[in-house]
């Protein structure tokens, strides 16, 4: 199937993309469908981009659904050790 | 007595595609005089890629001119194609009405081909088997293929963001043979939604052949992908060939 459903949210960091350079990323787009990489039917694939910047300016995952929460349950675990006063 | 060489030539063209936009399209052709029909082929969502332009050489292999329109290009001209189809992904997709100016075009290019015979099929797959029949519907093909297409029948889940819905009122309009192929474990489009096809088809008098796949899922004709299943692709090749070949022949 195709899933097509895709979640958007803007975003203010950096990525190292095409050629090992980083960049200012503002856009991710996150969806759940066929990956073009990984050998699955369906991945939880996330695009990290600076659409400003041209197509090339991303940096993409597909990950199994399992890796995707795991990856996202880490992302808050790291951020809930942090101390308040220092998160932005 | 014609010889067949199975020589080929594939290139990158332009052609003027929806509001005389000049687009890349991928073309295919026998290297062999004569006339012959043509195929559009139309790319899946991740995008304008090898797999479908070996696709479209394949169909010149088989004795057709076969042409794929980057329906991508505005968006994202000379990028990779996974890097333009995550970007049109972003904007919400193709847009029906340019998709279906974009394929107009790629018809007329075919038929204005020294080497054309008049007839003209499309196909398409995953995405591009809902937007096969969308032309079917819409444009004046002679044969229409639809690879496991999702939405012809039934409907988008809630919060869908592409810019589509089903294709249930259009397919009374369906002006040409229909070819469908699909797999049963399949769930966009699902067993039921092809049962949904099927009776609309045959209340409209429609000609068409659909053919269902027992352990074959979404995407079974996709050579580099977990879901291939050579048995269903195969087979599903030979269909094609036939079907083709009793739409599009001289």
């Amino acid at each position: 199937m195709c899933t097509y459903n895709t979640v958007r949210t803007t975003m203010d960091g950096s990525a190292k993309g095409p050629h090992g350079k980083w960049f200012h990323v503002t856009d991710a787009t996150v969806y759940y469908d066929h990956p073009v990489h990984a050998m699955a039917a369906h991945t939880l694939n996330i695009d990290v981009a600076n659409p400003a910047d041209g197509p090339a300016a991303r940096v993409a995952l597909e990950l199994t659904a399992t890796a995707a929460r795991a990856l996202a349950t880490a992302i808050e675990d790291a951020l809930a050790a942090v101390p308040e006063d220092l998160l932005t | 007595m014609t010889v067949v060489t199975d020589n080929l030539t594939a290139k990158t063209i332009q052609i003027t595609g929806a509001g005389g936009d000049d687009i890349e399209a991928y073309l295919a052709s026998p290297d062999d005089e004569g006339t012959r029909g043509g195929v559009v082929v139309v790319h899946h969502l991740p995008g304008y890629d090898r797999a479908t332009k070996e696709i479209t050489r394949r169909f010149a292999e088989l004795g057709y001119d076969a042409l794929c329109p980057n329906l991508h290009f505005r968006e994202a001209p000379g990028a990779a194609p996974d890097d333009a189809a995550a970007t049109v992904r972003a904007h919400g997709g193709v847009p029906d009405d340019r998709f279906l100016g974009d394929v107009e075009g790629a018809i007329k290019h075919l038929r204005g081909l020294p080497s054309s015979n008049g007839k003209v099929g499309v196909i398409g797959y995953c995405s591009g088997g809902r937007q096969s029949v969308l032309v079917a519907c819409s444009l004046p093909v002679d044969a229409a293929v639809d690879c496991y297409g999702a939405f012809v029948t039934g409907t988008p889940p809630e919060g869908y963001p592409l810019q589509i819905g089903n294709l249930v009122d259009k397919l009374p309009d369906l002006r040409c043979p229909l070819l469908g192929l699909f797999g049963n474990e399949d769930r966009y489009p699902s067993p039921e939604h092809v049962d949904e096809l099927e009776q609309i088809l045959k209340d409209n008098d429609k000609s068409y052949e659909l053919h269902r796949y027992d352990g074959a899922g979404h995407g079974f004709f996709a050579v580099d992908r977990d879901m291939y299943r050579v048995a269903a692709a195969n087979d599903g090749w030979e269909r094609i060939e036939s079907f083709y070949a009793e739409h599009l022949g001289a």
